[in-house]
């Protein structure tokens, strides 16, 4: 459960370090960190407007989003300590909560009938699809390496011990990144500041949500940069530190991770639309390629 | 210099008397266009319709860019004869714009014209019952086909329009473009002012993006009208004006590109600079769009040494940094994927539809109007237009970046030549204009040829007057670009083309 505390404080700090570093780099002085919070808490107190052609799914679909998100938070384990609920290939489960999540964010997203909403919704649907295999090779690898089917023994058991696991490591925390990136429509996949609806992809999805909606909305995303910072996280921290710098680490590398967002997204320009399948189905090979080499090394290939 | 078919205008702002106008039959009118824009050098400046008692005038003028002259004849028809006439459209494509304006404002009729919809939505028309729901958009049907309306109202800080998109998946298939939502009136006011210094602030926010632009073609036809001579120094002015709107502009755009590509560096650093240009027109007008600069027969804001100083301070820092940050946009390959041979419009396409201006010179075309019918202090330059012949984004791109370090050099050099003259005139507004007189005024502004024209009537007051926007031609080419590429992609190639919307709808 601890996880879960984690996440809530990442998710607090988290969108406003991207944005600090964004406005710094940029030769501005940049809104507070907790700005994005404040947001929030605006859009907490105001009510919902429902467009007359939306049915109940629209209704339903930020509060599941969110609450798919809290559930998957809870089956995470934080390096060393239990995670709030354990099976073996807990990780499908992981896959599949975010997954109806999505499901309902992209039909109530159909439900409004907007053509923008309609297009937005087809881009995130074939992201997401094409996004799984690498999360799946992924945590094959892990588990393959390790021995182990649910997440809390994989992250005990993995650590950096030797070239084998490095090599690993390293393709699973990039991979990571990347897949964190496009699941949360960040650069270079799409672009969050953009106001021109025909280019957006997950912002044309949330158009007709208001208020309160809207609120949870952004919620579940800034817990789910949180989501993946502690998978990240529980590839680099060693299990063998003590409590208090596991903790300390583990805030360093959520920062590291937000200002490396800020900064990528300084300073590249975004893909084309057409080249953007493309991009996520090279995870997906970087992937294959590191459990190909896990097979290798564990003699599983050629005996 | 008369001919008998149409008389030539040499050098511009130029006036002629109406009745030196020669008449032809609209057959022998038809012949005649057809004849001069065999050569691809001419192209139609503007052509329109002017009420007279009885009687409406149809006056074209044709510009040649080799010959550095303007063409203008006309064909009268009687107000009670038939109003059906043939189309121009189906031979020259460019005269699509103007006859659906003809149509709009007097009922005139072609059958054979492919698109004959109202231009401008409002009042001043001839038929106010036609509504933007009687003239359907292009469709096309298909179980794999859907239709994507962007507009009249957007999300961003862009004037009202609408794109009908149709199409496959990502791609486009077909994009029609509406504007016509903000209609002003402008060409109506500027008949119904009376004060000439009402006109020059009308001037000036024909387009906001171009206040000086239009104003320097207003104020240039209303002094070829009232016979006004101005002197060097204050055409050397204008022309520094010019440019610095085009550079301001430039910059600009070059920042909006980057945002539409979401590379933030770039946005940042082109905003900041095109900041220094606009406040160095502060400095010198006390605004920042140059409103208030340009006006008839002088100026209340001379260009005094410490103006031209900061002018040359500014620009000199501004040349160092826009090279820098222009030089690390076209050598980043993440940029380079979004702007090179995207949204390509050839140079047989640029010409079919009239392009001009930046549109046109980027696809290989030729024409600027500093170079063809130079008036001000251009005459003195011999400038010599940018030409790119890639006519994809990254031209465009381009464009901007070699014409304001053109620009630039030209402000200093025209600076140079300003140097040590020294004149306060102010302006003059009510003065006599040529009664019964026919002028045109062309200007190069940032976007590309703008011309006015007015005719005044016996007792010298303005009784028609024109305004031709170069966004008017250059909108066809944005659609033509679309075509068979991403929907993605389109508010790219919209910014590549920054277009006027009021410049469009008057």
């Amino acid at each position: 459960m601890i996880a879960l505390l984690l996440a809530i404080i990442t998710a607090l700090f988290f969108p406003g370090i991207i944005v600090r570093v964004k406005s710094i780099v940029s030769g501005r002085k940049g809104p507070g960190i907790l700005q994005p919070w404040k947001n929030i808490f605006v859009l907490l107190r105001k009510g919902s407007v429902f467009s007359t052609t939306t049915s109940y799914i629209f209704q339903i679909a930020p509060v599941i989003y969110l609450a798919t998100l809290i559930c998957a938070i809870i089956l995470l384990p934080f390096p060393g300590m239990p995670s709030g609920f354990r099976f073996g290939a807990d990780f499908v489960l992981l896959a599949y909560l975010l997954a109806i999540g999505k499901f309902f964010f992209i039909i109530g997203a159909m439900d409004t009938g907007s053509s923008f909403e309609g297009m937005g919704a087809n881009r995130e649907a074939l992201y997401s699809m094409l996004a799984e295999p690498a999360f799946f090779i992924l945590f094959g690898t892990l588990a393959l390496l390790t021995g182990h089917l649910s997440m809390q023994s994989i992250f005990e058991h993995f650590h950096f011990s030797g070239y084998n696991t490095l090599i690993a490591g390293m393709i699973a925390v990039y991979v990571l990144i990347q897949i964190a990136m496009i699941e949360n429509s960040r650069m270079p996949v799409d672009d969050p500041k953009t106001h021109l609806e025909l280019t957006m992809i997950h912002e044309v999805m949330i158009l007709d949500h208001s208020g309160f909606d809207l609120a949870l909305i952004q919620i579940g995303t800034n817990l789910k940069f949180a989501l993946y910072g502690i998978l990240i996280a529980n590839i680099l921290i060693p299990v063998s530190w003590s409590l208090p710098y596991r903790i300390g680490l583990f805030f360093g590398i959520q920062a590291a991770f937000a200002a490396s967002i800020g900064l990528m997204e300084s300073f590249r320009a975004r893909k084309k639309m057409m080249k953007n399948p493309q991009f996520i189905v090279t995870l997906s090979s970087i992937a294959l390629v590191g459990f190909i080499l896990s097979l290798l090394m564990m003699y599983q290939l050629i005996r | 210099m008369k001919h008998e078919k149409f008389i030539e205008l040499k050098g511009q702002p130029g006036i002629v008397k109406m009745n030196a106008i020669p008449i032809l039959h609209y057959a022998g009118f038809c012949v005649l266009i057809s004849e001069l824009l065999r050569e691809e050098s001419n192209h139609c400046l503007n052509y329109f319709v002017v009420p007279l008692p009885g009687k409406y005038k149809f006056i074209c003028c044709i510009g040649s860019d080799t010959k550095k002259s303007i063409f203008i004849f006309s064909h009268e028809q009687d107000k009670n004869e038939t109003i059906s006439l043939p189309s121009l459209t189906r031979m020259h494509f460019p005269f699509h714009i103007f006859e659906r304006e003809i149509h709009e404002h007097y009922g005139f009729y072609f059958p054979d014209h492919p698109w004959l919809k109202p231009l401008r939505y409002n009042f001043n028309r001839h038929n106010r019952d036609k509504i933007m729901n009687n003239f359907p958009f292009y469709s096309i049907d298909g179980e794999e086909l859907h239709e994507v309306d962007v507009g009249p109202i957007h999300a961003g800080i862009i004037e009202p329009g609408h794109f009908r998109f149709i199409c496959n998946g990502e791609k486009v298939l077909h994009l029609e473009i509406q504007l016509g939502y903000q209609h002003r009136g402008v060409e109506d006011l500027f008949m119904k002012n009376e004060s000439g210094l009402k006109n020059a602030l009308l001037a000036e926010t024909i387009a906001g993006d171009t206040a000086i632009g239009h104003s320097v073609c207003h104020v240039g036809l209303m002094e070829a009208l009232g016979g006004l001579i101005i002197s060097d120094t204050i055409s050397l002015e204008r022309t520094i004006a010019l440019e610095m709107e085009r550079i301001a502009i430039h910059i600009g755009d070059t920042a909006a590109l980057c945002t539409d590509i979401a590379y933030q560096f770039g946005q940042v650093v082109n905003e900041a600079l095109r900041t220094i240009v606009i406040n160095t027109m502060q400095f010198w007008c006390g605004n920042r769009f140059g409103k208030g600069l340009i006006r008839t027969g002088g100026t209340h804001y001379p260009l005094t040494p410490p103006v031209a100083a900061e002018i040359r301070k500014n620009l000199k820092e501004i040349k160092e940094r826009y090279q820098q940050i222009t030089g690390r946009i076209f050598s980043m390959s993440s940029v380079l994927s979004r702007f090179e041979g995207t949204g390509k419009v050839t140079l047989r396409q640029s010409s079919l539809i009239g392009a001009v201006g930046m549109a046109a010179r980027s696809s290989g075309l030729k024409r600027d109007i500093r170079w063809s019918h130079p008036s001000l202090a251009y005459g003195q330059l011999n400038y010599d237009p940018v030409v790119i012949s890639r006519g994809d984004v990254w031209a465009r791109a381009m464009m901007r970046t070699l014409e304001v370090e053109k620009s630039i050099e030209m402000v200093f050099h025209l600076l140079d030549l300003r140097e040590g003259k020294s004149e306060n005139r102010n302006p003059l507004y009510d003065f006599e204009l040529e009664p019964d007189a026919f002028a045109i005024s062309l200007i190069e502004g940032w976007r590309g040829e703008i011309c006015h024209t007015a005719v005044t009537d016996e007792k010298g007051k303005i009784m028609h007057y024109k305004v031709k926007d170069p966004s008017l031609h250059n909108w066809m080419a944005l659609a033509l670009a679309m075509r068979g590429r991403e929907i993605s992609e389109f508010p790219l190639y919209n910014k590549s083309y920054n277009l006027s919307y009021c410049g469009n709808d008057l």
